[in-house]
């Protein structure tokens, strides 16, 4: 019998809202929006932590410029916090080494993450969802009560991947935040359409920012990016309308 | 102390197992500590008999805890060989057992095959805490 599942729920009790960062598609700017949204969380105040459960692609920490990220070990692993958020990843404890897993691996590391990390009271704990429909999305679902957000972007791929994201979220009566557009151009998409058809809220869109990736790597820069306020205006103000 | 953490998912196992099963007691708890995560069996031991101090029914100072070791075995999936992770332990430093240590999947960061050097290998023993049996009545 396996012990880990069994604390889960008590390691997760102090968390007021998880929010699973996802869509499906790979490419979308999943870690760019989960990193910035629990900077700007955490910049407004709210206690807040970031986990990257997207393992074969982990990349937040770059995102933050987070260095030196092992977690301090009492009685159990307590995360490091970078500009406010706590920060918990696989690369805290690989040395960004290539870590190829395959899905039993992954679930015993999720599970282990979360049966180990001692997260304390947060506001909100923002998880970034690697892309496709496998072991850490019904993993997420199933050892987790997560809030799921969306992403598409202006492509049919993109939103014909999301599609599919939300009809196995909705199976697996998960709860959906919305659907957020990244990299719009401003012009109208079939996501505010896939978001009617499921009737979720279309939570907006976010326009391409030619000066998001000068920022990537600091954190303060990253605040202070177009991307960061769009996010703050739209995605952090239904957060808190939650 | 990252063993305090794992200990309290053992004991909070057992008392949703004696709720499942109606368990007024459980007398005995038996885990196997797997090689791979490089648990401390005493300071494991430890925070599990002073959780148990300060519980009462269905589990309490009365419950018994028995450890075994596991050795832990890896499979290359590539070429099929299989050895014993102590042979690879001695070539990693402190911080990469460490590493292990606390999520053993960490382990594909660090170890190769020691035959054909793939990362593409499976834990078919060994891995870490693992609940064998839970006695009652």
């Amino acid at each position: 019998m396996d012990p880990r599942p069994g604390i889960i729920k008590e390691r997760l009790k102090s968390i007021k809202q998880t929010i699973a960062v996802s869509g499906g598609k790979g490419g979308i700017g999943k870690s760019v929006t989960s990193t910035v949204l629990s900077l700007v969380l955490a910049d407004a105040g709210y206690k807040t932590g970031l986990l990257d459960l997207d393992f074969c692609g982990a990349s937040t920490q770059t995102i933050l410029g987070a260095k030196n990220t092992f977690p301090k070990e009492e009685n159990g692993a307590v995360p490091i916090t970078i500009n406010g958020v706590k920060f918990m990843s696989i690369t805290c404890f690989t040395q960004e080494t290539a870590t190829p897993m395959r899905g039993t691996d992954i679930t015993n590391a999720i599970t282990e993450l979360l049966a180990i990390t001692l997260w304390g009271d947060l506001d909100f704990l923002v998880i970034d969802m690697p892309p496709g429909l496998g072991d850490t999305l019904l993993d997420t679902i199933n050892l987790m009560k997560s809030n799921f957000l969306v992403m598409t972007t202006p492509s049919k791929t993109t939103v014909e991947i999301a599609k599919k994201h939300i009809e196995v979220l909705r199976q697996s009566n998960a709860q959906i935040i919305g659907v957020l557009e990244n990299m719009s151009r401003g012009e109208p998409t079939a996501s505010r359409e896939l978001a009617e058809k499921f009737d979720i809220p279309f939570i907006g869109q976010i326009n391409f920012d030619p000066k998001l990736e000068d920022a990537v790597g600091n954190a303060e820069k990253l605040l202070e990016t177009r991307f960061a306020k769009e996010i703050k205006s739209r995605v952090a103000k239904t957060l808190k309308s939650l | 102390m990252h063993e305090w953490a794992l200990a309290e998912a053992v004991i909070s196992t057992a008392v949703e197992f004696a709720e499942k099963t109606g368990f007024e007691h459980i007398t005995e708890i038996e885990i196997s500590i797997g090689e791979l995560q490089q648990i401390e069996e005493d300071p494991f031991l430890f925070a599990l008999e002073e959780m148990l101090k300060e519980k009462s029914k269905p589990v309490d100072k009365n419950t018994k805890i028995t450890l075994e070791k596991e050795n832990a075995i890896l499979k290359c999936k590539s070429c099929k060989h299989e050895w014993d992770y102590l042979n690879a332990l001695n070539e990693l430093d402190e911080e990469k057992v460490e590493s292990i240590h606390f999520v053993p999947e960490v382990s594909h960061a660090f170890i190769k095959c020691p035959k054909c050097n793939s990362p593409d290998f499976e834990i078919t023993s060994g891995r870490g805490v693992w609940i064998n049996n839970i006695i009652g009545k």
